[in-house]
């Protein structure tokens, strides 16, 4: 049957602007940038980067776990609300993505901030300014501020679909709400917790606007090196040797995610 | 459980809508810093229309959405008729390719179509490779996989004996597409698109990558706004977006459930007969 | 419903861009402009709109402005290719690194016939005798910018580069954010030359750099402006020219040029290599030059004017000032950099990254790390246990019935 060419444009398409791109970031971490000739020396680099990679791993493991406790109980609740609130729900949690995510972060600088508007009320009232931005704990927040709604729309839409008549029988059955919860709900829901988490993970640990303004000069992500090496310091070969080295721990983080859940990928897009 | 869960919800939208509204306020102040509120003042939204500078990175911004999405629904949709024919192996590897640029950080992405278009630009001795062109081809790659993801489901769903019967009473192949598949299909489309459309619209990492001298779009313009002191006004047009966009979405959703409880009624009236 | 709505919105939204292009059908060449960020009066406080006056002179030319935070960035999309530009503005060496590099055009004099109005002390400089490639725009002193409110007086009576240092202030101190400015402080500092090429110096600047880390705020370039007027930064290294327009905004701003030295630069107006439209650039730097126009223009951004003629045009206090205009003795101790080798660069490049990803805190990472991993471990572990024993009970209870 010729239906099946039909993909041919596509798979052409998807060869030409991913795969040889992917390409062409080997080729660049694999060469010298003065001389262009093969040399191991960027990748042998990254032993100077590993504190970097470690803590962007650990702060967007820290905003992927809080996104996922946070949004599991707001992701129930929309579920189990009326068809049309939820619609409206989700329309809510939907809309801060279509904002510009630079003015969002911002606004939160300027909430933070010694001089913002939470420390401006302080002052006022005669306390000492509380050092609420330029930490580790402020890129986190940014992190999880905008990342959340990738978390709660593949909860909502996995939580949503459960068949209710699973939870009366688990009832009939004498299981009390927790149980209900423990040995119904949650493992019903873990293909969209496993999505959840690698499309907040994965976004969190290349990050570099948010570590730019909410963090201080010792909270550097992989995400502003990587920029560096593009934007300031011309270094295009440390920068391919950086992104191909983010890139394969990334699929190996999600490769381990997807162990934990044999659900088919094709549905892990669910906004 | 029920008002636990209550509680959060309120307190997770307060968060998610706290920026906003910061934003929002700071657009009616007279004064630049945003952390201080002086006095009342639509002066900002009047400077905005004056400036057509920010009016036209807002044009450049729709114009690559919407001919990115218009693309990559195209060729997504036609893709997702193929792969659903395909079985397999092969079937297989092109998901495997779809799901590249969705694991992939967008900031991998970006660099590797810029170091791909500084390449190609190096070979063919394009000075100015970089711009519309390069930024509209990433748009349509990361827009792709979001129809096909939407499209896909939906094709599964359907039931192949329709096709047959349209094929039995007489229509073509193509007839029988547009006729039955396309109307099949077409919630997958919409949400497709209407993914791509946003994510396009307010993409800035790959577009900072790949963007050049001639054809900035919005976000990435906002970027070099928050390196300078920012404008006012810009907060002024970021409130006007977004009303907007609550506008478009409260009326598509009210238009939704109107179209559904009128569903639900057609059917009870026919139940009834 | 939905979906005529949907074919609808879509058909609107592809109208939408055809509008503008249609309604200015007369193509105008575009000049495209890459300067740094508040380099140009743009019109507000009642200043002149350069970029606006041009084009009512000279209808059929746009100018198209982008901008960059310092000369690396700026070399950086050069190099990177993809991108043309009509008109850059680079500092003294990044213009005689560019020269070497014959990444520029030379410029046609014939086109800038305003160059006469130019000071004979900015012409023919060292970095590009005879002026074929760049024409001076502005010039201007690196100093210290502290916000008198907060800095105690004795701690600025010594007038020196030290007080970038001083962990009284932590996290109120800003630093540049490029390697070549940030390394000169040190220079500075340690009595190097700005332009040395010593790997064991650059090394020595490094070290001080890095032991300055704990009490840097950010390392900033544009952002500097939004940080001081706010004061949510008291102290700065900074360009003259930027603390005037700062000043203007928050009174208790105060500027020195520290007595250890100071950069003393040119900024000047190149075409790179590349260009599509070099003649209507050349008119654009020709009008630039043109006297009211410089004045009024750099009145605004507050930068130094390499035209005595522009100063008729300034304001008097802004062309008298000590600020832009330093006393002879005090231009006696600054110092110009020169472009340093392709080595030295990298070197300078390669020690800057290594400043700026330092890390404090990597043990405590480390140990979160391992402690997971075990976790890890010993949780799959329980459970493959776990598994067996129940696999085990269940065999037995099968067994016994």
């Amino acid at each position: 049957m010729k239906s099946r060419f039909l993909s041919g444009p596509y798979v052409l398409w998807m060869v030409l602007f991913t795969l040889i791109p992917l390409g062409v970031v080997f080729y660049y971490a694999f060469t010298d940038s003065v001389t262009g000739a093969f040399t191991l020396a960027n990748l042998g680099s990254m032993v100077n980067y590993w504190p970097i990679f470690l803590r962007s791993i650990w702060l967007s493991i820290f905003a992927t776990v809080i996104c996922l406790i946070i949004g599991y109980p707001v992701a129930y609740f929309i579920a189990h609300c009326k068809p049309t609130t939820q619609r409206l729900l989700q329309m809510l949690v939907m809309l801060p993505m279509c904002m510009s995510f630079l003015l969002r972060t911002l606004a939160w600088v300027a909430l933070l901030e010694d001089t913002g508007i939470i420390n401006n009320v302080v002052m006022s009232l005669g306390l000492e300014s509380l050092p609420l931005i330029r930490n580790n704990g402020a890129v986190i927040l940014g992190m999880v501020y905008n990342y959340l709604p990738y978390m709660i729309l593949p909860l909502y839409t996995v939580l949503m679909k459960i068949d209710n008549r699973l939870v009366e029988a688990a009832q009939d059955l004498g299981c009390n709400s927790r149980q209900i919860f423990s040995k119904v709900t949650l493992p019903l829901s873990i293909p969209g917790i496993v999505s959840g988490i690698t499309m907040v993970f994965v976004p969190a640990v290349s990050t570099f606007y948010i570590s730019q303004k909410l963090g201080s000069p010792d909270t550097i992500l992989i995400g502003d090196v990587i920029e560096m090496q593009f934007k300031s310091a011309y270094n295009p070969n440390l920068g391919a040797a950086l992104s191909l080295v983010l890139m394969v721990l990334i699929f190996i983080c999600v490769g381990i995610m997807n162990r934990f859940s044999d659900e088919d990928e094709e549905g892990m897009v669910t906004v | 459980m029920r008002n636990f869960t209550r509680i959060i919800t309120i307190l997770v939208f307060i968060f998610l809508y706290i920026p906003m509204i910061i934003l929002g306020i700071a657009s009616f102040s007279t004064g630049k810093d945003i952390a201080v509120f002086e006095s009342f003042t639509f002066h900002q939204y009047r400077e905005l229309f004056r400036d057509d500078g920010l009016v036209s990175l807002l044009t450049n911004s729709l114009i690559i959405a919407v001919i990115s999405t218009l693309s990559a629904t195209v060729l997504g949709t036609v893709a997702s008729l193929g792969i659903h024919k395909s079985r397999g192996r092969l079937r297989k590897a092109i998901m495997t390719m779809t799901n590249i640029p969705m694991t992939n950080p967008e900031i991998v992405t970006g660099v590797s179509l810029a170091l791909l278009f500084a390449f190609v630009g190096i070979i063919l001795r394009i000075n100015a490779v970089l711009g519309f062109w390069t930024l509209l081809i990433a748009h349509i790659t990361f827009n792709l996989p979001y129809v096909i993801l939407n499209v896909m489901p939906k094709l599964a769903q359907m039931d192949p004996d329709l096709t047959e019967a349209a094929l039995d009473l007489g229509c073509t192949p193509v007839q029988a597409f547009f006729k039955v598949v396309l109307h099949e299909i077409m919630p997958g489309i919409i949400s497709g698109a209407l993914m791509a459309f946003t994510m396009s619209l307010d993409d800035f990492v790959i577009s900072y990558f790949v963007t050049g001298s001639g054809f900035v779009t919005l976000p990435v313009e906002i970027y070099s706004y928050t390196k300078k002191p920012i404008h006012p006004k810009v907060y002024a047009l970021f409130t006007l977006i977004f009303l907007v966009m609550l506008i478009l979405m409260v009326t598509m959703n009210l238009l939704q459930a109107r179209d559904n409880t009128r569903r639900r009624k057609l059917m009870l009236r026919r139940a009834g007969r | 419903m939905m979906k005529r709505l949907f074919s609808l919105l879509l058909c609107a939204l592809l109208l939408l861009p055809l509008l503008p292009v249609r309604s200015n059908a007369a193509e105008p060449v575009t000049v495209n402009l890459y300067n740094w960020g508040q380099y140009l009066s743009d019109g507000s406080d009642g200043c002149i709109d350069v970029i606006a006056e041009f084009e009512a002179k000279y209808p059929h030319i746009k100018v198209n402005q982008m901008t960059f935070d310092s000369n690396e960035s700026m070399y950086t999309k050069l190099t990177a290719g993809g991108s043309s530009f009509d008109l850059i503005i680079p500092s003294d060496y990044m213009v005689e690194k560019l020269i070497e590099e014959d990444m520029l055009l030379p410029i046609n004099h014939d086109n800038v016939p305003n160059f006469q109005y130019v000071d004979e002390a900015f012409r023919n400089p060292s970095y590009d005798p005879g002026n074929v490639y760049s024409i001076p725009y502005t010039w201007g002193s690196v100093g210290v910018i502290y916000n008198s409110a907060y800095i105690a007086e004795e701690d600025v009576a010594a007038q020196s580069w030290d007080l970038l240092w001083n962990e009284k202030y932590a996290n109120k101190i800003l630093m540049f954010d490029n390697p070549r400015d940030a390394f000169a402080i040190a220079q500075y500092r340690l009595g190097y030359s700005i332009n040395t090429e010593d790997p064991e110096e650059l090394e020595a600047c490094a070290d001080l750099l890095r032991e300055q880390k704990p009490v840097v705020q950010s390392y900033v370039m544009d952002q500097v402006f939004d940080k001081m007027q706010r004061a949510e930064a008291w102290i700065a290294p900074y360009y003259a020219g930027d603390y005037l327009l700062m000043a203007g905004e928050n009174e208790d701003l105060r500027f020195y040029r520290p007595k250890e030295g100071y950069n003393l630069f040119v900024d000047s107006i190149c075409i790179p290599k590349g260009a599509e439209h070099k003649e209507e650039a050349e008119l654009f730097i020709n009008f630039l030059l043109e006297p009211e126009i410089c004045g009024g223009n750099l009145e605004y951004i507050g930068y130094s004017s390499p035209e005595t003629a522009s100063k008729d045009f300034m304001d008097p206090e802004v062309a008298q000032s000590p600020v832009a205009y330093p006393p002879e003795e005090e231009i006696a101790i600054g110092t110009s950099f020169s472009a340093l080798s392709q080595e030295a660069t990298q070197y300078m490049n390669a020690l800057w990254l290594t400043v700026k990803t330092a890390d404090t805190a990597t043990t405590v990472y480390l140990i979160l790390t391992i402690i997971a991993i075990v976790l890890v471990i010993v949780l799959w572990l329980l459970f493959k246990v776990r598994r067996r024993k129940e696999k085990a009970r269940r065999c037995q209870k099968w067994k016994t019935q």
